[in-house]
């Protein structure tokens, strides 16, 4: 194994509570040693990064990705997917089961890690919970884990049976993994294509209302609370309400296991982005009310939302340049994550540096168990992001790495831009190759 | 962390929505709020000289250019008279509709466009089932689109002849919309000048005989009456009346006319009860129930006809002077009863004839500015 010494940098690794200058250095893909500048001592004739001016964080952890395979090539591969994240700044992705096949399989799972994959991040499986997503018969939580599933989800097909979420939060807890609920009462949402409210009917198209995500995130919350001994872990998908949101924090109050994620489009954007009918702006849930969006912000800005996920969704060309209402929904959202969350969060509205970062990075790793990433403490695995948080840079979508260019931020003024991604110790992204 | 605290609203910088691109073509009419208030005149004022014009002279204006008309829905009204139009300015016409042509195999609509520019198409006339269809169309070929009216959305040009067709019944001094059929005949001959100035001169006349401006219609209520979620062109009349001063009411049960509806713009409101609004109106606009896009919702129709059906006695009692207007096809005893339709009130008819000038002056501003060669 490679090692490399990355020397100069600002160490922000929340998790551990450290913000200082710090040199480290990284072998057999772990962290080896970290010290002040010019202090290593393990370190001898390893390669060196020289991250003067540059911010040195865990690297990123993206609980809420589409990587496409098995099945829909055309839009992403685990290559090309992860080579975008990598861009992006993360070392772990969580893919969702909504593949083709869907991944309810010990197979599909070990299909998705196999090394001819190509991954230069690490990927981690989410398994569907039930067979074929259909929401009638649950999978083998035990076994999908052991293959490699860290978290158990049915995203984009909610759970709409209450009996078959039940048994899901159990079963799920029986083996201590989170299920993932993609909250939409699809009973409300037929035929519809963005928020319900005046832009919807001024535009002439079908809404899905903010109860239709609210609903099943309440009744959700209820099963949680009647397993409460089970100590089931419920999380909510790329929360978009407030309403949803609130639930969530009434339940926290009330000790419960539940946790939320929310997307950087669903802070930054509303239903007025929509514009003239922008399928680049399309994604279920969709783009809400700026009264929506704020609380968003709140949340995040107050701590109640666990972690800030992507829900990155490529999709080909073609597919997005059809009507509105035929247009499939999500946008990519790998590389531009941070960029957005630096300038907005951070900058912006100024939440501190780390607490970004750790909601990027601690905290999902935290959410699906993923022991030894989101941090840089020594011993953990060797993921490491280097970025210089100053810089500002305007996205350009065709020349990312994803397959797919379906994004409503292209041309949008970024702020931190990645110099290296690292990978257990290797590097999967260098800026300046 | 202290999650009991009350969340802080702070007033926070947030992205802006960028500026809409929309319309690539300067001779597109995408939405009625394209149209600035001189080119709403100009529209108006060409349609009279058009519709004047020795229709041998006329056909010169677009001799032998290709309009296409891509219609994706059934049409009757819409589809004939945007043909007239662009025949009786002598442009040659083709029309592709979903059924009998590659959109039946699968062809996009951006293939399909594309296609019909290699073929020639100047303009595009696109009557569709997908709200924002003709934006979508624009922005692949931009070429000028005319949007026929796009799912629920929006239907310009029938919006315009309308506005036409109120503004022939309009008498500025009372401020009234009349539906006496002398007064009608008289300003066809000669255009009602709204803007204050000498009267029109001859067929050709001023530059602007009808000349619109944000009073023009002011004291004059439009009541749009039924299915208004569902309606194209409900929402192009509630956005273009307000801006010449109307005051549009909306009304309809709560099924067929949310109450978001009224956020839609300045100058609508919404009145649940049909004979309050009635009696407010000097003119009425019917709508069909649109079946084909209620998608599961369920209207109980006898109930409907109870308290939303225009029939004589009902027009009689509350709006005895107001005109009635219906974008068609009507459905005789369930908005309106056959004696309201063909009854003295009624300008139906007129609103079809009106069809024809004001698609007639559309086409004819579409293509003039194709042949500029439109925005860079």
């Amino acid at each position: 194994m490679t090692a490399l010494i990355i020397r100069g940098g600002q160490l922000v690794d929340p998790a551990a509570g450290v913000d200082a200058p710090k040199d480290i250095f990284l072998k057999d893909g772990k962290v080896a040693e970290i010290a002040a500048p010019g202090k290593l001592k393990l370190a001898n004739g390893a390669e060196v990064l020289d991250a003067k001016g540059l911010v040195v964080a865990p690297g990123l952890v993206d609980m809420h990705v589409h990587l496409r395979e098995p099945g829909q090539g055309y839009k992403e591969t685990i290559a090309t997917g992860t080579a975008a994240a990598a861009a992006g700044g993360f070392t772990s992705v969580a893919a969702m089961p909504n593949t083709v096949p869907v991944n309810d399989s010990v197979e599909t799972t070990r299909w998705m890690l196999a090394p001819e994959r190509g991954a230069v991040v690490r990927v981690f499986p989410i398994a569907a919970a039930t067979r074929g997503s259909k929401g009638e018969t649950i999978n083998d939580f035990a076994a999908l884990k052991s293959a490699g599933a860290v978290a158990i989800s049915d995203d984009g097909r909610p759970i709409l049976k209450d009996g078959v979420m039940r048994e899901t939060l159990a079963a799920a807890a029986r083996v201590g993994l989170c299920v993932i609920q993609h909250a939409e009462d699809t009973r409300l949402t037929q035929g519809a294509s963005m928020n319900l409210g005046p832009m919807s009917f001024k535009l002439g198209l079908r809404g899905m209302s903010a109860e239709s995500e609210s609903s099943i995130v309440e009744r959700d919350i209820r099963l949680v609370t009647e397993l409460r001994e089970s100590r089931a872990h419920l999380h909510i998908a790329h929360t978009s309400t407030a309403a949803a949101l609130a639930a969530v924090r009434q339940a926290r109050r009330s000790g419960m296991r539940v946790t939320c994620e929310v997307a950087p489009h669903h802070f930054l954007l509303t239903e007025e982005h929509v514009g003239l009918y922008n399928t680049n702006a399309k994604m279920c849930p969709p783009l809400r009310s700026a009264a929506d969006r704020d609380a968003l912000i709140e949340g995040i800005l107050d701590g109640v939302v666990d972690a800030i996920a992507t829900d990155h969704a490529p999709h080909a060309v073609h597919e997005k340049e059809v009507e509105f209402e035929n247009a499939p929904n999500g946008i990519v959202g790998l590389e531009t994550a941070l960029g957005l969350s630096l300038r907005w969060l951070h900058k912006e509205w100024r939440m501190p540096l780390g607490r970004v970062l750790s909601l990027l990075s601690a905290q999902p790793a935290a959410l699906l168990g993923l022991k030894g990433r989101g941090t840089l403490a020594v011993g953990s695995f060797a993921d490491v992001v280097v970025f210089d948080p100053k810089a500002e840079w305007t996205y350009r979508a065709a020349e990312g790495k994803s397959k797919s260019r379906n994004t409503p931020f292209d041309g949008w003024t970024m702020q931190g831009k990645v110099r290296w991604t690292i990978s257990e110790g290797r590097v999967a992204y260098d800026s300046l190759p | 962390m202290n999650l009991s605290a009350t969340p802080v609203r702070r007033q926070l910088h947030t992205p802006p929505v960028p500026p809409s691109p929309y319309p690539y073509h300067p001779g597109s009419l995408l939405s009625i709020m394209d149209l600035s208030m001189e080119g709403l005149s100009r529209i108006l004022s060409r349609a009279t000289a058009l519709e004047n014009q020795n229709p041998l002279e006329r056909m010169r204006i677009l001799a032998k250019r290709r309009v296409a008309l891509l219609f994706y829905e059934s049409s009757t009204r819409t589809r004939t008279s945007f043909e007239l139009a662009a025949k009786g300015l002598g442009a040659d016409t083709t029309l592709v509709s979903s059924l009998s042509s590659s959109i039946e195999k699968g062809e996009s609509l951006k293939d399909t466009g594309l296609t019909l520019r290699a073929l020639g198409a100047e303009a595009i006339i696109l009557r569709h089932n997908s709200s924002g269809s003709a934006w979508l169309l624009e922005s692949e070929t931009r070429l000028p689109v005319l949007n026929a009216g796009d799912g629920m959305h929006e239907h310009p040009t029938q919006a315009l002849l309308d506005l036409r067709t109120i503004l022939a019944h309009f008498d500025p001094s009372t401020k009234t919309c009349c539906p006496d059929l002398n007064h009608l005949l008289e300003s066809k001959r000669e255009p009602v000048n709204l803007s204050g100035q000498s009267a029109a001169q001859g067929v050709e006349g001023p530059a602007f005989p009808f000349a619109v401006n944000a009073e023009t219609l002011a004291g004059v209520t439009v009541t749009i009456v039924g299915d208004i979620l569902h309606s194209r062109v409900a929402r192009s009349n509630m956005l273009l009346l307000p801006r010449l001063g109307a005051r549009v009411i909306l009304c309809g049960p709560p099924a067929l006319l949310p109450e978001l509806a009224a956020a839609a713009g300045p100058g609508i409101s919404i009145e649940r009860d049909f004979e309050t609004a009635l009696a407010q109106s000097q003119a009425v606009m019917m709508l069909r129930i649109q079946a084909e896009r209620l998608a599961g919702l369920q209207v109980d129709l006898e109930e409907y006809k109870t308290r939303y059906q225009l029939n004589e006695q009902r027009l009689a009692t509350h709006a005895p002077m107001a005109i009635v207007l219906h974008p068609g096809p009507i459905i005789r005893g369930l908005e309106l009863t056959a004696g309201v339709a063909d009854g003295p009130q009624s300008v139906i008819l007129e609103q079809v004839k009106n069809g024809v000038a004001i698609r007639m002056a559309v086409v004819e501003r579409a293509m003039q500015a194709a042949e500029q060669g439109g925005r860079a």
